[in-house]
């Protein structure tokens, strides 16, 4: 229905809108790859600035505890300096055994971080390797890995420990190797979906085509094209997880099938002090505290390098 | 429908005997006799490891030790334990508590978590929005154990709040404590995902098309973007019992619940290991049942699901 | 600013404009500071009439539109000027004000079928909560009425089905229902059929226009295609950059348009360039001299067959259940031939298997039956060294310019991969022939340190097609190789395809649904429908007398049909 009416001819003055060329190249900065375009998003937050410089000083304290105490945290303990308060040279105090909390507190820190960082070093081979290859083939490869995985990952972490634990080889050889292999052998599943998952976003692309049509090997797009875009998500979890294995070493030695006694580390001393909670509760929480922070530290960062590298916040 | 709860139903299966046959090979095929290795340097008495050797069938070859393990999962005859009790009859008394914290730990978690995530990504960027964040960081930083015994000593003891431990005397009221600490971690993360999901749904071109058809915000609020945030968020839930079961152990621990979590600890302090393997057994099956629920709500939630090849 | 606010009908009464935008502007709070997104905008909707704003992405169209009925994103803000709604102000009115309006006073019909419509929720209560929201009777009767109102058949039935059992015509039609129910009195169409198949667009766009005329509302269309905006719209309003930069009466825009902007749209239009062929052949004018000057070259002395389809067919097995699949003959039968130095065609809507063929041309993808046949060899018989050389001579480009080069290469890797993947040259001089290739698509050569987030669309399919080039192949398949792209780019994209086919003597197998395209482009057509081929011949004959009745829905689909063009751009 086109009407009648009087349509006036309007022409914007060319001068106030000048024509450009079509489709210029316009760029003036450095070239932007998505991990500087990342790093220079993450040294601005103040999230990832916390996190980072706490991991780095518990690096530190893991490594060279000497540097901070020079009080051995398990000789020298004196029953009658149980639970003493603060005095010089022990500024946090005495456990029940009469043994300096703050040495105890810094010498836990290596096997706390040790177990974190190598599990999730497991985790990550195991875990990587395994979904992108389901991810990637699909078929009956990821229907026997995604079966596998489920069987696993329907033993919840707590639980499956217990059952692992009890098995006379770990209970008679309780050691950082043995809490490792209990976390990677039920931690593995989560990392292998979330790759998966990530995989088969990226195998579709038409990159991945195009690199197939030219030439490029089955494998050789896997490594060099799916997996490198498929980082992120991967990085990210891995980050957060070392938290949550810090936090499941620590939970199995408060439970008693943890690390041995003779390790020093703060699940074995949260244990340890729960009896005298009500009258010295300061004795749990100076370890306790050191293990959130430490757990914080970590999530924190998974947190900032989510959003930092978030493709959805690319520009486009 | 009915397509969907099949296939599900399908892949169950597998898991779920997959599962068992992991954790009984761990158990009972390993060389030496299982049933002394299992109890360690503290062996009960003899009438007790022959009425287990019966139990489990050890004079049978392997796989009819499992199918008879499985027979007897299913008709509830789990054997004694280390005191000669059966444990079937033990659990039948404990498991109402722990499903009681259980049940009570997931409305808190769900409740105030979706509330919270969805006041928060609603207000994005705003005040509330980050310091619920950072919060909530913190909250999943603070392991239970730790989380258990603070708020123990500070609601419990200090401040006489709520009963520190609860004994005998389990029921809705005394267990608000234990199930706060058992919720609160997940509460953390159900609060971040509702965030999340609430932000990606608000610039959802549907919910621009609803609030261009009239409605009005609440309206829009409720029915598009809040209905559409709980599909991610029912899936959380549904994984993530078994880390409410895993936590039950250290939660019924520390505020002394007399239920499965704490029967298991203790069976686990005595090293009796085939009550253990007897009571994770069944921990799974419920585990792998409630997942399917879940699998169902998931589709009753998102009709989209019901017809994917 | 010369706008007048009243203006005299036949009759001679008083009318006041539905909409009148004055001198809108329109900004956006990013993190690297305020952008400006509409910098003036200016615009009147007469009650009942048909407005249509023109313009490409980013030019500010739909953002002018979404401010008229309150919806900017949560960023942005109307920085200046006035938007006036019956003689009322709205551009800052309250929200409670805005819900009021919305629906029964300003309705939307949305760009995307797909995304628009709630998943979770069933059509006929997606209709249903507008009726209620905005006061009107609600029963099931009420909402089936609506939906067949749109063209929805059988739909109290279909009122009680989900987004996803509906097609995307079928899903437009719900919304445009959705969008009319209340009867506003101005309709905002935000490219309502692009995302659309081109026969089921005409017909949507035909319901729309005879609803709106029997209600009288006044729609305010957004569209990137100049052809489509005249063809519905009284009015066309062009945007540039954030400003309007002509506005007038729709044919005379097109016959007369007066901004240089303007002037480059009207020419680059493949809608309108098709037309203006059809219009030149029908006064005597050859093809050939109204496609001088980017078709000069063409070696046509070797009418040899580079590739021969035969009898293709792809059957893909479906999982319909547990345990049981059925057979998806994605494409059935199809024969054609290729000749060497020619472009050809094929042209088919989504499910038409066009890209499935591609893929079995490239071979990635095995046929069910059938040959391909590439230089007198059968392709499916080669063994893997083989299948290498054959990549060298065969290279794709593809549709989307955001997914066809990895994020994580720069331009320089990414043009290179193929020369360090078939080992070719050393460092130096794969170097210096990825600079040459960057020359060839007309790009700086220090886009080479740059990485592909940093580069426009038009850009990264220059990029893409360098990389195609640069293992010299013979044939390059274009699977709907511009169709992401903007007008302009478009058309400067399919100008280089044309100048790299006569310097370097290419074959192009072209996959596309835009027949407008076909036109200025190929020497042959195949029209594929539901994975058979419909209709095959030189594209002037398919053009000029089309064979089969699809093939007709098609050609008649290209928007500007009834519009009467002068054979050359003014």
């Amino acid at each position: 229905m086109k009407s009648n009416r009087q349509i006036e001819h309007y022409v914007a003055p060319i001068e106030e809108t000048p024509l450009l060329a079509t489709d210029t190249l316009k760029v003036d900065a450095a070239p932007l790859s998505l991990w500087a375009d990342a790093w220079r998003k993450l040294r601005r937050r103040p999230l990832f600035i916390i996190s980072a410089l706490m991991i780095f000083l518990l690096l530190v304290v893991a490594f060279f505890p000497g540097l901070f105490t020079q009080t051995a945290p398990d000789d020298n303990c004196q029953l009658g300096d149980s639970l003493a308060g603060p005095s010089a040279g022990h500024p946090l105090g005495f456990t029940f055994q009469g043994c300096d909390i703050y040495s105890r507190v810094i010498h836990g820190t290596q096997a706390s971080l040790t177990v974190g960082v190598v599990s999730v070093i497991f985790v990550l081979i195991i875990g990587v390797t395994l979904g992108a290859l389901a991810g990637f083939f699909g078929g009956w490869v990821d229907t026997v890995i995604a079966r596998i995985g489920d069987i696993f990952f329907a033993l919840p972490l707590v639980l499956g420990a217990l059952v692992v634990t009890q098995l006379p080889f770990f209970r008679e050889n309780k050691s950082v190797f043995t809490v490792v292999m209990v976390i990677v052998m039920l931690g593995w599943p989560q990392m292998a979906r979330i790759t998966r998952g990530a995989v088969i976003e990226v195998r579709n692309a038409d990159f991945v085509t195009a690199a197939r049509s030219l030439g490029v090997s089955k494998i050789g797009t896997l490594v060099r094209h799916v997996v490198p875009n498929a980082l992120a998500p991967i990085i990210v979890l891995a980050t957060m997880e070392l938290g949550v294995f810090i936090v499941t070493e620590a939970t199995l030695s408060f439970l008693g099938i943890g690390l041995p006694g003779s390790i020093m580390s703060w699940g074995n001393d949260i244990s340890a002090a729960k009896d005298t909670l009500r009258t010295n509760p300061e004795v749990l929480m100076f370890p306790a505290t050191a293990l959130s922070i430490t757990v914080l530290s970590f999530i924190m960062l998974g947190d900032a390098l989510r959003d930092a590298l978030d493709p959805k916040s690319r520009k486009r | 429908m009915i397509q969907y709860i099949l296939r599900r139903l399908l892949q169950v299966i597998p898991v779920f005997l997959g599962t068992t046959l992991l954790v009984y090979f761990m158990v009972f095929a390993l060389p030496g006799d299982p049933i002394r290795a299992l109890f360690g340097d503290r062996p009960p008495s003899e009438s007790v490891i022959a009425a287990l050797r019966q139990q489990y069938n050890l004079d049978q070859p392997f796989w009819v030790q499992y199918g008879l393990f499985l027979k007897n999962l299913f008709t509830f005859n789990l054997g004694v334990d280390f005191t000669g009790q059966p444990i079937a009859a033990t659990l039948g008394r404990i498991f109402p508590v722990t499903a009681m914290l259980a049940a009570e730990a997931l409305a808190i978690q769900a409740v105030f978590g979706v509330a919270f995530g969805l006041i928060a990504g609603l207000r994005k960027g705003k005040l509330f929005d980050s310091t619920v964040l950072v919060a909530s960081l913190v909250v999943i930083a603070v392991p239970t154990f730790v989380l258990g015994f603070v708020l123990q000593l500070v609601v419990g003891v200090q401040l006489g709040w709520a009963k520190p431990t609860v004994g005998s005397t389990a029921d809705w009221g005394t267990l608000i404590l234990p199930a706060t600490v058992l919720g609160l971690v997940s509460f953390a993360y159900v609060l971040r995902l509702t965030r999340a999901s609430v932000i990606e749904n608000m610039n959802a071109d549907y919910v621009r098309t609803a609030t261009a058809k009239g409605l009005s915000r609440p309206r829009v609020v409720l029915a598009h973007i809040l209905r559409n945030s709980m599909i991610p968020v029912v899936t959380y839930l549904g994984a993530n019992l078994g880390g409410l079961m895993g936590g039950a152990i250290v939660t019924e621990g520390i505020f002394n619940v007399p239920g499965v979590g704490q029967k298991l600890y203790q069976a686990v302090i005595r090293s009796e290991g085939p009550t253990v393997v007897a009571i994770v057994s069944v921990l799974v099956l419920v585990f792998v049942a409630a997942n399917l629920l879940v699998d169902l709500l998931y589709a009753w939630l998102d009709p989209r699901i019901r017809y994917e090849k | 600013m010369t706008t007048s606010n009243i203006t005299i009908d036949e009759a001679g009464t008083e009318e006041r404009p539905l909409l009148e935008i004055r001198d809108l502007a329109i900004s956006f709070q990013t993190a690297s500071g305020e952008f400006q997104a509409v910098k003036n905008a200016h615009l009147t909707i007469m009650p009942g009439e048909t407005v249509a704003i023109v313009g490409e992405s980013g030019s500010g169209k739909s953002t002018t539109a979404l401010a008229a009925i309150g919806l900017l994103p949560a960023n942005g803000r109307v920085s200046g000027g006035q938007i006036l709604l019956d003689g009322e102000d709205i551009s800052h009115a309250p929200e409670r004000r805005m819900i009021e309006l919305r629906g029964n006073t300003v309705g939307m019909v949305p760009q995307d079928p797909m995304s628009n419509l709630n998943p979770v929720w069933k059509i006929g209560y997606q209709v249903r909560e507008t009726l209620r929201a905005n006061g009107k009777p609600h029963a099931p009767a009420d909402v089936a009425r609506v939906l067949g109102e749109a063209g929805l058949p059988d739909s109290a039935r279909r009122a009680k089905q989900y987004p996803h059992e509906f097609s995307g015509g079928m899903r437009q039609r719900a919304l445009i229902a959705i969008g009319l129910s209340c009867q506003p009195r101005l309709l905002i169409a935000d490219e309502p059929t692009s995302a659309l198949d081109v026969t089921v667009q005409r017909q949507i766009l035909d319901h729309l226009e005879t609803m709106t005329a029997e209600l009288g509302t006044a729609v305010l269309l957004i569209t990137h295609d100049l052809g489509l905006a005249a063809e519905r719209a009284d009015k066309v309003v062009v945007m540039y950059r954030g400003n309007v930069v002509e506005a007038g009466p729709s044919l005379e825009l097109l016959r007369n348009p007066q901004h240089p902007y303007t002037q480059r749209l009207v020419a680059s239009a493949p809608s309108l360039a098709s037309r203006r062929i059809q219009a030149a052949k029908a006064e005597g004018i050859q093809t050939e001299e109204l496609l001088a000057p980017t078709e000069a070259v063409v070696e046509k002395a070797l009418p040899e067959d580079v590739l021969k389809v035969e009898s293709l067919s792809k059957v893909f097995k479906l999982r319909s259940g547990v345990g049981r699949s059925t057979d998806f003959t994605a494409v059935d039968n199809v024969s054609f031939n290729v000749k060497r130095g020619t472009t050809t065609a094929i042209v088919g809507e989504s499910g038409s298997g066009k890209s499935t063929v591609a893929q079995m041309v490239l071979n990635l993808l095995p046929p069910t039956s059938g040959r391909i046949v590439f230089d007198g060899v059968d392709t499916s018989t080669l063994n893997s060294r083989e299948i290498f050389k054959f990549r060298r001579r065969v290279q794709p480009i593809f549709q989307d310019p955001y997914g066809s080069l990895d994020p994580m290469y720069n331009i320089f890797r990414t043009i290179e991969e193929p020369l360090r993947t078939h080992k070719i040259g050393d460092k130096v001089s794969r170097e210096k022939k990825v600079r040459e290739l960057l020359d060839q698509v007309a790009l700086p050569q220090s886009t080479m340190q740059r990485y592909p987030n940093e580069l426009s669309g038009g850009q990264r399919q220059r990029v893409a097609i360098a990389r195609a080039l640069a293992l010299d192949p013979e044939v390059i398949i274009c699977d709907e190789a511009v169709s992401a792209l903007d007008v302009l780019v478009q058309a400067q994209v399919l100008n280089l395809l044309a100048e790299l086919q006569s310097n370097l003597g290419l074959t192009y197998l072209f996959i596309t649904h835009d027949l407008a395209v076909v036109r200025q482009i190929a020497d042959h057509v195949c029209v594929m429908q539901k994975g058979k081929l419909v209709e095959t011949g030189s594209t002037d004959n398919v053009f000029d007398s089309p064979q089969q009745e699809y093939t007709k829905a098609l050609l008649n689909a290209i928007p500007g049909a009834s519009l009467m063009l002068p054979p050359v751009v003014a």
